[in-house]
């Protein structure tokens, strides 16, 4: 579909102001397709169409529904494994150690989604009962997406979704099969809240969390967005906690506030914090394919 | 290079399952009722078996069953790839000695997924 410059710089700009995230001109022939359910239900077939109806004072929730129509949601179980096996085999085993007195751990999944992200953690947890036993473990998924922050607050899950990524014995030891598809057990989501907010907005909250997750979230900010949002995360972590980003994404050259951890990928800490990283690995056997 | 025997009686799904596995480097071979598929086992034992529930002459549940008896028959991993997808099917899937549960319909990545799981990929 052709969009005329004026039309796309009004949709792109209203995506990067609420959200930060950049709609760059190679990426316009997405707009179409992701927005065809915006023109169905207003009865329009065009971006011009939908940018005049934007601008009438009373057009109300138009702009939120156009955003959330531009926002990619994928997401699926363990995706990349290895982050988990990293998160499995050192990361949480580190932190058990350093939170031994207080027993309270603290993880952000920020750009949860749907939710997958947030209960693999609890997965991991749930699955090793006599290691967590007594521990508080709050793990918080945001999204700046109403629809997916409530698909997650419900925690059920398409066929489609529940067998992406999630092995058949975590399936069946941690879903239950209801007419609504299949739904994820009260045990895991006892550790999780989900709530809507964007990662740009402040934090009200004076919880400090001990590992934050942004994966696949930053790479279509822009560059103040993207340094706005590293500012955001690193003021709501513990000095000594660490931050995960998706493959690929990295803080070098974006932000001074993290450093990569020595030989971790995608595994960073506060520029001010030292690396505890890179101890031994202890080599437990990452356990994911029965409950 | 890893071997992969797909035992259903769908041409058509032999024929997706076999292009998903050839395109992650396995050896492929067919076969399209559960003895067929006994008989490839005892003469060449795979890495992997894709197997499907409803199948004329012996079900898959039974397949597994016979192929657990046979001598290396434990080794192979038994990926289940049914549409029957409730949970009763898959416990009885796992109890009756398969490995992994694919429902169909599936895609590249869910089965791509599903052999790492047990090991494969
Ligand atoms: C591609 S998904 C990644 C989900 C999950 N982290 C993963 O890696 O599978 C990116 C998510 O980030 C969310 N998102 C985008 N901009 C955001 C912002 N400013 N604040 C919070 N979430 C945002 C989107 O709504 C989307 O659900």
């Amino acid at each position: 579909m052709e969009v005329s410059e004026v039309s796309f710089r009004i949709i792109a700009d209203l995506l990067e102001a609420r959200t930060g995230q950049q709609l760059t001109r190679n990426r316009q022939w997405r707009i179409g397709t992701a927005l065809a359910g915006v023109f169905r239900e207003h009865g329009i077939s065009n971006v011009d169409q939908l940018v005049c109806l934007l601008a009438d004072p009373a057009s109300g929730s138009l702009a939120q529904q156009v955003v959330e129509a531009l926002l990619n949601n994928e997401t699926y179980f363990y995706r990349d494994r290895s982050v988990f096996e990293l998160l499995d085999r050192r990361i949480l085993p580190a932190l058990a150690e350093k939170r031994a007195r207080s027993k309270r751990l603290s993880i952000w999944s920020a750009g949860c989604s749907t939710g997958q992200e947030a209960l693999s953690l609890a997965m991991i947890f749930a699955g090793q009962p006599n290691k967590w036993d007594g521990w508080n473990i709050d793990i918080v998924g945001t999204d700046i997406s109403e629809q997916a922050v409530k698909a997650a607050q419900q925690g059920v899950y398409t066929q489609f979704e529940i067998q992406r990524g999630l092995g058949v014995g975590q399936m069946i030891s941690h879903f239950k099969e209801t007419d609504r598809g299949w739904q994820a057990s009260d045990k895991l989501k006892r550790m999780i809240r989900f709530k809507q907010k964007s990662i740009l907005e402040p934090s009200t909250s004076i919880q400090r969390f001990d590992l934050v997750l942004c994966r696949n979230v930053l790479l279509y900010f822009g560059p103040r967005a993207r340094m706005q949002a590293f500012d955001r995360l690193a003021e709501q972590m513990c000095d000594d906690g660490w931050l995960m980003l998706g493959a690929g994404e990295t803080t070098v050259g974006r932000t001074d506030i993290f450093r990569p951890t020595a030989g971790n990928q995608g595994l960073f800490i506060r520029s001010s914090a030292a690396d505890t990283m890179h101890i031994a690995d202890p080599s437990t056997p990452f356990v994911r394919r029965r409950g | 290079m890893k071997s992969c025997l797909i035992v259903d009686d769908s041409r058509v799904i032999r024929r997706v399952s076999r292009h998903i596995l050839e395109s992650l480097d396995f050896a492929v071979e067919e076969a399209e009722d559960g003895q067929l598929g006994i008989d490839h086992c005892k003469a060449a034992m795979p890495d992997v078996v894709l197997l499907d529930w409803n199948m004329p002459v012996m079900t898959g549940i039974e397949f597994v069953a016979k192929l657990r008896t046979l001598p290396g028959g434990n080794v192979p991993k038994v990926i289940f790839c049914t549409t029957e997808n409730d949970m009763a099917h898959i416990r009885e899937a796992i109890s009756a000695g398969a490995d992994e549960y694919v429902m169909k319909p599936f895609d590249h990545e869910t089965l791509q997924i599903k052999l790492q799981l047990v090991g494969m990929v």
